[in-house]
């Protein structure tokens, strides 16, 4: 139980987090239960206060909401969702996103430094959602990132970890939990995420439009927490591959 | 009888902007033979990840009537991966119905012998909040086109109301200059809606008789306006069954993908209007595009830009709107109008035509439920 998810100062011993957008909210809970997750993003946009399927009503109590800023196309919009957000009481911890691109919803790794540097100084938990650039997630962790979540696949494309070495690079070289973010298609991917050293992975659309959503809730978690424990394990030479040479090459040192 | 205007040339006061894009559907268009099409050339489209232009006019062309259902699993998929389960709600609010254009096949036509009238800023509060008393938080403000009748400034007021209601203010009215788009923006818009009716010049001539929406490309060209304006999404359309649909269509999805392509963060949609019968005139009817060939246009607007939203109206009957949401259809209205107010007091003029489904908000939520999908109310945020 001592491996814990620490992000700020909040710690969480699951490592899996639920994306709610493309959900139907009355399942919410069975997800959340059957995945025994205890992060759910929820975007600021669709939080219809005092109305109709408000997806605030939704996320079961004890579990941390992280809003996201999904909508914005600039760094000044997605400050002002990020505090609209605090306003209505959903916490500190903020997902940014800032796309500027409708077809593909990739993220705008330029303006999402600038709103992560305004957001922290402001005390939120930021956690912005980025392409697996090095120098950007190092600008990020620069700017008080209490995370980054760099994209395996377009959003929604299941495609899995089309981004695998750059977000190798990722983990290798910040010292920050690195949240695998968009693209997880299927629970493979999610353990392959893992078996690497990704921190955490997140997950909406393979969830949802599972046939049924809780049962893949449940396939999702097993996944991350296998991967996980190969990770702990130190299986990454065997994972590359690469047999070792009954006669060491540097055998003749001793000679 | 006086020699009509003519329809490629802008009226005095209408921006003309810099642009390729007319130019560019138009050789398109023109070189689009729907005939020549097989089956193996739709088989192949639909092998595709992205539609090239070739592959999208296979899946318009009649050959691809023999694979209505592959298109329909492809493009469910598409829809359930880019909007999962979501489907959004709005209602239309005709605030006026004047209107200065003589069209052949509308009920608003300034020839047509209707009740016009337009609502006063008290009743058109009085109507956002009866519409926002059944949850709706998303609306579409639509005027006929009259510039003497209901000016920019009085739909910049009727904006400003709805903004108060709303958390998405659409409009659908006729087409402005950029500094008036940019004016509704300010006013709390976001969203506009402007159908070219028929890509066809000729057809397109013949059809609006009189009045400025006899200006082809400034109609065009309203998107691209609205966007340089600041709005944040353009919808687009073609009133199908006026001129050939299948061109129509065809022409719709490019003048959508090469926009999109211009502005990358714009937000499209498309709606798919056929023509309907209105008072005076019973027969008006679209012909030729029955409930399949409507359903393979929406189907091939989803393959084009899967990331698109795609409007089902009240023209058509519950069934078929029923089960094109989750396949194509990302938006839904209920609760609908078309004459104008209506909602809280009595019709204050007539209807632009027949709706076919009248179910309530309640009604469309229920049903949205039960076929597994969630009604969404409000997806945006305005900061």
């Amino acid at each position: 139980m001592n491996d814990q998810l620490v992000i700020g100062s909040h710690k969480f011993t699951s490592r899996l987090i639920l994306g709610s957008g493309k959900f139907s909210l009355e399942l919410t809970r069975a997800v959340v239960e059957h995945g025994e997750v205890q992060m759910v993003t929820l975007a600021l946009r669709r939080a219809n206060v005092g109305g109709q399927e408000n997806i605030l009503d939704y996320i079961p109590a004890g579990v941390t909401l992280l809003p996201n800023t999904s909508g914005a196309r600039t760094a000044a919009e997605a400050v002002r969702i990020a505090r609209l957000a605090r306003e209505i009481g959903c916490g500190d911890f903020i997902k940014l996103e800032i796309i500027r691109d409708a077809k593909y919803l990739l993220p705008d790794n330029y303006e999402t430094v600038k709103a992560t540097e305004i957001l922290a100084k402001e005390g939120f938990i930021v956690m912005p959602y980025m392409y697996p650039d090095l120098n950007v997630a190092r600008a990020l962790a620069a700017a008080g990132a209490a995370s980054v979540m760099p994209l395996g696949a377009p959003i929604g494309s299941n495609k899995g970890l089309c981004t695998k070495e750059f977000i190798r690079i990722l983990v290798e070289e910040i010292d920050l939990p690195i949240i695998v973010d968009a693209g997880i298609g299927r629970p493979s991917q999610a353990c392959e995420a893992m078996e690497m050293g990704v921190a955490a992975v997140m997950c909406n659309t393979a969830i949802a439009t599972a046939g049924d959503v809780a049962k893949m809730a449940r396939a999702f978690k097993l996944a991350v927490e296998a991967g996980r424990a190969a990770y702990l394990s130190g299986l990454g030479r065997v994972l590359d591959g690469r047999a070792e040479a009954s006669s060491p090459l540097t055998g003749f040192l001793e000679e | 009888m006086k020699e009509r205007d003519n329809h490629m040339a802008y009226a005095d006061g209408m921006e003309a902007i810099e642009s390729a894009v007319l130019e560019k559907v138009g050789a398109l268009l023109a070189g689009y033979d729907y005939r020549r099409y097989t089956g193996d050339d739709v088989k192949r489209a639909l092998r595709q990840e992205r539609l090239a232009v070739e592959d999208y006019g296979a899946i318009l062309s009649p050959a691809a009537a023999d694979f209505l259902e592959e298109m329909a699993a492809k493009a469910t998929a598409e829809t359930r991966k880019h909007f999962g389960n979501a489907v959004q709600l709005f209602t239309p609010l005709y605030i006026a119905n004047y209107c200065e254009n003589e069209c052949v096949y509308c009920g608003f036509n300034c020839r047509n012998r209707i009740h016009r009238g337009k609502l006063s800023p008290a009743e058109i509060e009085e109507e956002l909040k009866a519409i926002a008393a059944s949850g709706l938080r998303e609306i579409l403000l639509l005027t006929g086109e009259s510039r003497r009748q209901s000016g920019v400034e009085y739909i910049g007021e009727a904006v400003k109301l709805a903004a108060k209601y709303f958390a998405t203010v659409s409009i659908e009215i006729y087409p402005l200059n950029t500094d008036e788009y940019a004016y509704l923006h300010a006013c709390g818009a976001d969203y506009v809606c402007v159908y070219q009716e028929t890509y066809d010049p000729d057809k397109y001539e013949q059809v609006h008789r009189r009045g400025p929406k006899r200006v082809f490309p400034y109609r065009f060209y309203a998107q691209e306006r609205a966007l340089r304006g600041g709005m944040r999404g353009v919808a687009f359309g073609a009133l199908l069954g006026l001129g050939d649909f299948r061109k129509d269509a065809f022409a719709v999805g490019l003048h959508a993908f090469f926009l999109q392509q211009k502005y990358p963060p714009a937000e499209i949609s498309f709606s798919v209007p056929r023509l309907r019968p209105y008072i005076n005139n019973a027969a008006n009817n679209a012909n030729d595009v029955h409930e399949r060939q409507l359903l393979q246009v929406m189907l091939a607007f989803r393959l084009l830009m899967p990331f698109a939203g795609i409007t089902i109206s009240t023209r058509e009957r519950a069934g078929f709107r029923d089960h094109v949401i989750g396949m194509a259809a990302t938006k839904i209205s209920a609760g609908v109008c078309v004459g104008v107010g209506g909602h809280k007091a009595a019709e204050k003029g007539d209807e632009q035509f027949e709706i076919a489904d009248p179910r309530s908000v309640a009604e469309v939520h229920r049903m949205i439920l039960s076929r597994g999908l969630q009604p969404v109310y409000t997806d945006y945020v305005r900061v």
